[in-house]
């Protein structure tokens, strides 16, 4: 079989000349691309991808061969005088094309459930664990080796087996990093496991795909694969509480006064709610908003202005950040103090 | 009903004091059964399509608002709905209706009054769907179906949805699940009981075959359905917790029932359009079906396997490695007999004498796109992939393949084939080749890109996507697609209405197109009868035979018959209406408990009365 990768190449040489779509292939890390593996996981999954394929465009151009011939052979003339030969079957050829698919299957139901069982295997002990629970409508990531929260992006270390386990307590989510992970419900009631070996530093997208109401379409998140020592530096630093907890300062205050500290916690100080996403090293992330929107200045007071303006759905029913009404003031400080959260 | 042979004369016909509106209203006859299923299910597939459209213009490009994230939610919901239970299946049911009597040689089906009230029960299940677009203005709640057609558990709770939308999903679908049990039932004996003398089973055209199959798999997946619906009821009326974990309950409980009926509903919708092709090709190539024997069992094969293959819709719900592997295998089976039927088709057409006529190319589209949809199927059959492709638009791509390029171009097969039967004259063949292609080029405009997109990482089920994931150019070409095939509809109904009004154009005859099955003896239209006097059979292809030998086909017995219809009757509609009076009550009762529980009793009285009269009516 061929190598993954020049497989691809060609796939997409064949999709390529019916419809000038070169543009998904490219791109890297900035695409959520399924054809493009860069862990163990997902670069076995591309293996049986390839193999599936070419038996289907066998087929397909079989199938359709004989379609194709048979229309163009054997279109009645109007000359006929009597009815064509009436053949009424062919035992052989039954029993033929009946055992036929039964090897084709066969090629792909081997390493399919030889696939199913590795990839299903117990984690290794020293595998890094995350646990990721699915919110409307965004991600918290929790670090039990290292006792810290994070939210919408999870940061991985380059070559070590990591074991997210998967989870939910409201609605049901799904969890998918196209070229990481590839795809698991996160369903209330159960922990789910997805075990992978990452083997390319970069950062790459993913998304919830399983349909969660309103914005469920912006319910994203980023992986990002670090060599050891920079994921160690990052996990180190995230563990940390706030340098400066003087709930004194004008940005905590406001934090206080606008009652974000009912749902966020910033470690460290006296938020401890874990309702909304933890804010201890906001600053520090790219995103916000659930990897919607870039983490500036100007983002978030659009954000802290009227989430659901945002993102659909938020604060209504209970669900997501409230539109709390603030004033530019208060925003202006908050803003600010949650910039300062590096 | 007794058998023809043995009834008394008919005398109840058609009440001549009826005015029109009533006659259809209190219509005990297949046929016209058939046609108000046909229209109905034209009518909603418009509608449906109009739902698409407006969800294919929001997704032209990247960052789109025509419509806000909680309309766009409701149209997917109602668009997948809408396809499934009001458009492709009442489509199959009108071609059950109009054509099994005639193709079995029976003047009707076994209870021609329970055939009728599972029409309207349909049509009122189908008005309960759709009411909340109308009461949308009026109410300061979200009331239009909006959980998905999958309607997964636990966001279809409660505490996740509290508005009466999904309270009107659960009440259509009831409504919708008792009419197609009532008539999966009447089917099934109709077809053991009703045949024509010498109509073996392997004697039964592959169209009836594949419709006995169908009313199988509708009343052993419906009732799983029900249940599953009625626990989620439960769960919002009484605050039991079925599907809920805090409770005890497990939201996959509701995965594992709806896809038990949900896979089932697959092949629901793609046996009959199978059935027609298998009629239609044969037709048009001047040939038996090759391997008749085999594509029966293999239809067969495919109902049976389909009870045994729902878990591959949660391949990624963690079900564990052992169950993966044993729902992987059996969902790969499913693909060999379902190449054998296609083989099959190859072979019937091969060496014959093939007619280019509109319904032909019909199925010859069918067969050529329900390839491509099972090939892409065999990729999802495999955990692996499916972990990339699950809940991506390229499960969107496949499944129309299968559902539109296949079940729909097979019923256009059909419309095109049996339509001159029952209207005595033909539709446009020079305006159907133009549809045929406006239709093709369009369908596959729409779905071949959703491919790219779909291994390009695009999701199913989001309203909005941002630019720069490779998305935008697919998307913009599946939407000039969408519109292609909205032309080809639009042509389609206009055609069909100018048909169905003319009163000149060739006159049909009985035979148009040279068939072989018994709906081809009888004159076209056929008589509210269908036969004066029964055929006996004595070949697979009766009508074929006996025009080109080698065997007799059929013959007419000379003996003169008593012919028996069933009168109208009110009382099917009376039925239908408690039935789905009651349902809806329950789903009054979610906003308005003591009012609606109240109004369930006055349903039952109604239901009691409708029976009892329905038992106590002469001339049945």
């Amino acid at each position: 079989m061929l190598a993954p990768r020049r497989l691809l190449a060609r796939l997409f040489a064949v999709v390529g000349s019916v419809l000038p779509l070169a543009l998904v292939a490219g791109c890297g890390s900035s695409t959520m691309s399924t054809i493009e593996g860069h862990s163990d996981l997902t670069r076995s999954i591309l293996d049986i991808y390839g193999t599936i394929f070419w038996i289907d465009l066998f087929l397909f151009v079989l199938v359709q061969g004989i379609l194709i011939v048979a229309v163009i052979k054997f279109r009645a003339t109007g000359k006929e005088t009597a009815p064509p030969e009436q053949v009424h079957g062919n035992l052989q050829m039954e029993v033929g094309w009946t055992i036929a698919p039964v090897l084709i299957l066969l090629v792909i139901a081997i390493p399919t459930v030889s696939f199913i069982f590795d990839s299903q295997a117990q984690a290794k002990d020293d595998a890094l664990v995350v646990n990721a629970t699915g919110k409307q409508w965004w991600f918290k990531f929790e670090y039990p080796g290292y006792s810290f929260e994070t939210a919408n992006e999870i940061h991985v270390p380059l070559g070590r087996q990591v074991d997210v386990r998967l989870q939910s307590d409201n609605v049901i989510h799904a969890f998918w990093a196209p070229q990481i992970a590839a795809k698991r419900d996160m369903v209330p009631g159960r922990v789910n496991h997805i075990t992978f070996t990452a083997d390319t530093v970069g950062t790459f997208l993913g998304q919830c795909a399983e349909y969660c109401q309103d914005s469920h379409a912006l319910m994203k998140f980023r992986v990002m694969v670090d060599t050891p020592e920079d994921f160690e530096k990052w996990a180190n630093h995230e563990k940390q509480p706030v340098a400066d907890t003087n709930e004194a300062s004008d940005g905590f205050k406001a934090f206080q006064g606008a009652t974000c500290i009912a749902c966020h916690a910033i470690a460290g100080s006296s938020a401890q709610a874990r309702v909304g996403p933890n804010l201890t090293h906001v600053g520090s992330r790219t995103r916000i908003a659930a990897g919607l929107l870039e983490n500036n200045e100007a983002n978030l007071k659009l954000w802290l202005k009227d989430p659901s303006a945002v993102k659909p759905g938020e604060g209504r029913n209970g669900v997501g950040m409230p539109n709390l009404n603030l004033t530019d003031e208060q925003i202006t400080t908050l803003v600010a103090y949650l910039q300062s959260l590096k | 009903m007794a058998n023809p042979a043995h009834a008394v004369p008919a005398d109840h016909a058609a009440a001549p004091t009826q005015s029109y509106f009533m006659s259809w209203l209190m219509t005990t006859d297949h046929k016209r059964i058939g046609v108000l299923y046909g229209l109905s299910a034209i009518c909603f597939f418009v509608l449906g399509g109009i739902e698409a459209l407006v969800i294919r213009t929001q997704l032209a490009a990247p960052g789109q608002h025509i419509v806000d994230a909680a309309t766009y939610n409701a149209l997917f919901t109602m668009h997948g709905t809408t396809m499934i239970f009001l458009g492709v299946m009442p489509m199959s049911a009108a071609f059950f209706n109009y054509l099994i009597p005639l193709q079995i040689g029976a003047r009707d089906v076994v209870f021609p009054r329970l055939n009728a009230f599972s029409f309207w029960l349909f049509l009122f299940g189908a008005i309960v769907l759709n009411v909340p677009f109308l009461l949308t203005p009026f109410v300061d709640m979200r009331v239009i179906p909006d959980g998905g057609w999958f309607g997964y558990a636990t966001l279809t709770e409660k505490t996740y949805t509290p508005g009466a939308s999904i309270d009107f999903w659960i009440c259509g679908l009831q409504i919708l699940g008792v009419a197609s049990m009532a008539a999966g039932f009447n089917f099934i004996v109709t077809i053991f009981n009703l045949r024509a003398p010498g109509m073996s089973l392997l004697r039964m055209p592959v169209f009836t075959w594949m419709t006995l199959v169908v009313q199988f798999l509708v009343v052993l997946s419906f009732p799983c359905i029900t249940i599953a619906l009625v626990l989620l009821m439960f769960d919002r009326l009484f605050g039991t917790h079925f599907y809920m974990p805090e409770g005890g309950g497990d939201p996959l409980l509701w995965q594992h029932l709806f896809w038990l009926f949900g896979h089932p509903e697959v092949y629901i919708l793609i046996l009959p359009a199978m059935g027609i092709v298998s009629e239609v090709l044969p037709t048009f190539s001047r040939k038996p079906l090759f391997g008749a024997p085999f594509v029966i069992f293999s239809g067969i094969t495919i109902g049976l396997l389909g009870f045994g293959v729902w878990s591959h819709h949660m391949f990624t719900t963690g079900l564990g490695a052992t169950s993966d592997a044993a729902f992987s295998v059996t969902t790969m089976l499913i693909a060999i007999p379902t190449g054998v039927k296609i083989f099959n088709w190859l072979a019937t057409i091969w060496g014959g004498q093939l007619r280019l006529t509109t319904s032909m190319l019909y199925a010859l589209g069918f067969v050529c796109m329900f390839t491509m949809g099972g090939l892409s199927g065999i990729m999802h059959a495999s955990p692996p992939v499916d972990l990339q492709q699950q809940d991506s638009y390229f499960v969107v791509a496949h499944f129309h393949y299968v559902l539109f390029g296949g079940a729909v171009f097979g019923l256009l097969s059909g419309i095109y084939y049996w339509f001159p039967k029952m209207n005595g004259r033909f539709l446009s063949e020079s305006w159907g080749k133009v549809i045929f292609w406006i239709l093709f080029v369009g369908f596959n405009t729409t779905f071949f890109p959703m491919h790219i997109v779909g291994a390009a990482g695009m999701p199913r089920r989001i309203y909005t996507y941002d630019a720069g994931l490779g998305w935008e150019t697919p998307n913009l070409i599946e939407t000039v697609g969408a519109f292609t095939i909205a032309v080809g509809v639009l042509f389609f109904v206009i055609d069909l209405v100018r048909s169905i009004r003319s009163t000149s154009g060739p006159l049909a005859g009985p035979n148009p197109w040279d068939g072989s099955s018994l709906e081809w003896v009888t004159e076209s239209p056929p008589k509210v009868h269908n036969f004066d006097v029964t055929p006996t059979v004595y070949s697979e292809r009766p009508v074929w035979e006996k025009n080109y030998g080698p065997g007799p086909g059929y013959s007419l017995p000379t003996v003169e018959e008593h012919i028996h219809l069933p009168p109208p009757s009110i009382r099917p509609f009376y039925l239908a209406t408690g039935v789905a009076w009651f349902l809806v009550s329950w789903l009054v009762a979610g906003q308005f408990f003591t009012f609606g529980v109240c109004s369930a009793l006055v349903a039952v009285c109604v239901i009691l009365y409708s029976c009892v009269s329905w038992f106590l009516e002469e001339g049945h």
